[in-house]
């Protein structure tokens, strides 16, 4: 059985994945919502023909 | 000087195996950053067309990012001379805490996404102007000018001085007579007050090898330059009092500042080495402080100018002259 012990890699390791986990969230509400305001501008019409 | 002077603790005995997000960040330069988004958005917020709140924002970060990532490349670059200076010592690099190759990485992969999100939010025109300041500050600044010559800061504050030319383009996707006067008063503004910092901070650009004016050209030569510069200035800060993105409001502070910064600069002009040694450089500390406060002064009146204008209408027009 592997011991359970959280060395101090760990901790910097879980803040460093928190983080990036956090930034890849944001951005990609980023994406969302500049598609929202770019269509509601009429910047990105789809042409259907 | 030797590399054992430049970097007497050898790298791979220091280096922590996994830096904390904290020291990203501070790869990014925050300090600089916030000067950058101000900026940025004072260009954006004057520029006769807004790109809307949500654009607008998106545009903000890619500049702010973009410009965190030429922080990131420069601190890579320069981490052996920030070794050797007291007040650069404790960056990530230097320190141990983040490995050069990483800051490298993280540099490069952040100024790609930048240009990139830039162009897709907002325009060609602000992308290209972004991923060209990116490589002046971090090619012909850090890795060219800083080490070869004394008026390094003179051109290479032309990097600094973007921010808000890029907010324009965001806004309008062109570049026009208003924004080229914000950039050319931080562009005048970068010498004196860098000189000012470099007038009491002078050793430890010595011991890095660093050629700033004060150890180059000396003290002397550094405070004309600095009370040079200072002139210079007035004008090219006053002039967007009469332009579109002006107003009385602007103008009012930019005559105060101007006459507030010139009076600092004259008195480190008069004073020599000696009076400045015996009483800590507190006039040149004050200047420095003040140089702040200068910058700050004339962009947020910029920005206000820009509300008045958002609530009053064009109520400035009988004194735009150019």
């Amino acid at each position: 059985m592997i011991p359970k012990t959280e060395h101090e890699l760990h901790k910097r390791r879980k803040g460093r994945n928190l983080a990036l986990g956090g930034a890849l969230a944001f951005f990609v509400l980023l994406l969302f919502f500049v598609t929202m305001a770019k269509l509601g501008d009429g910047q990105m019409i789809m042409k259907g023909y | 000087m030797s590399d054992a002077a430049i970097d007497p603790v050898p790298r791979a005995e220091t280096a922590a195996p996994e830096a904390g997000p904290r020291d990203f960040l501070l790869l990014l330069k925050p300090r600089v950053m916030s000067l950058v988004i101000f900026t940025a958005l004072v260009g954006m917020l004057a520029a006769p067309a807004g790109p809307g709140p949500v654009i607008g924002f998106a545009a903000i970060l890619c500049i702010a990012a973009g410009a965190g990532a030429a922080g990131a490349l420069n601190m890579w670059w320069d981490s052996d001379i920030d070794a050797v200076m007291k007040r650069t010592a404790k960056r990530p690099i230097p320190s141990g805490r983040v490995a050069p190759e990483e800051a490298l990485g993280f540099g490069l992969g952040l100024s790609v996404l930048s240009v990139m999100m830039l162009a897709l939010f907002a325009n060609l025109l602000s992308a290209a102007l972004l991923a060209f300041t990116i490589f002046f500050y971090a090619v012909i600044y850090s890795m060219w000018l800083k080490r070869a010559t004394p008026q390094n800061i003179v051109i290479g504050g032309a990097a600094g001085a973007f921010p808000p030319l890029i907010g324009w383009a965001a806004a309008t996707g062109t570049v026009a007579l208003e924004p080229v006067l914000m950039f050319g008063l931080i562009f005048m503004w970068t010498p004196p007050h860098f000189w000012a910092l470099a007038l009491f901070a002078e050793t430890d650009y010595e011991k890095a090898g660093v050629p700033m004016l004060p150890n180059a050209a000396g003290e002397a030569e550094t405070r004309r330059q600095i009370w040079i510069y200072a002139l210079l200035l007035a004008p090219v800060a006053i002039l967007p009092a009469f332009t579109e993105v002006g107003g009385p409001l602007y103008l009012a502070t930019a005559l105060w500042l101007n006459g507030r910064f010139l009076r600092g600069c004259l008195a480190v002009r008069r004073r020599g080495a000696a009076a400045a040694a015996g009483d800590g450089f507190k006039v040149e500390k004050r200047v420095f402080g003040v140089s702040i406060t200068y910058l700050f002064g004339h962009f947020a009146a910029l920005g206000l100018e820009a509300l008045l204008r958002l609530v009053l209408g064009d109520y400035a027009a009988p004194m735009v002259l150019l």
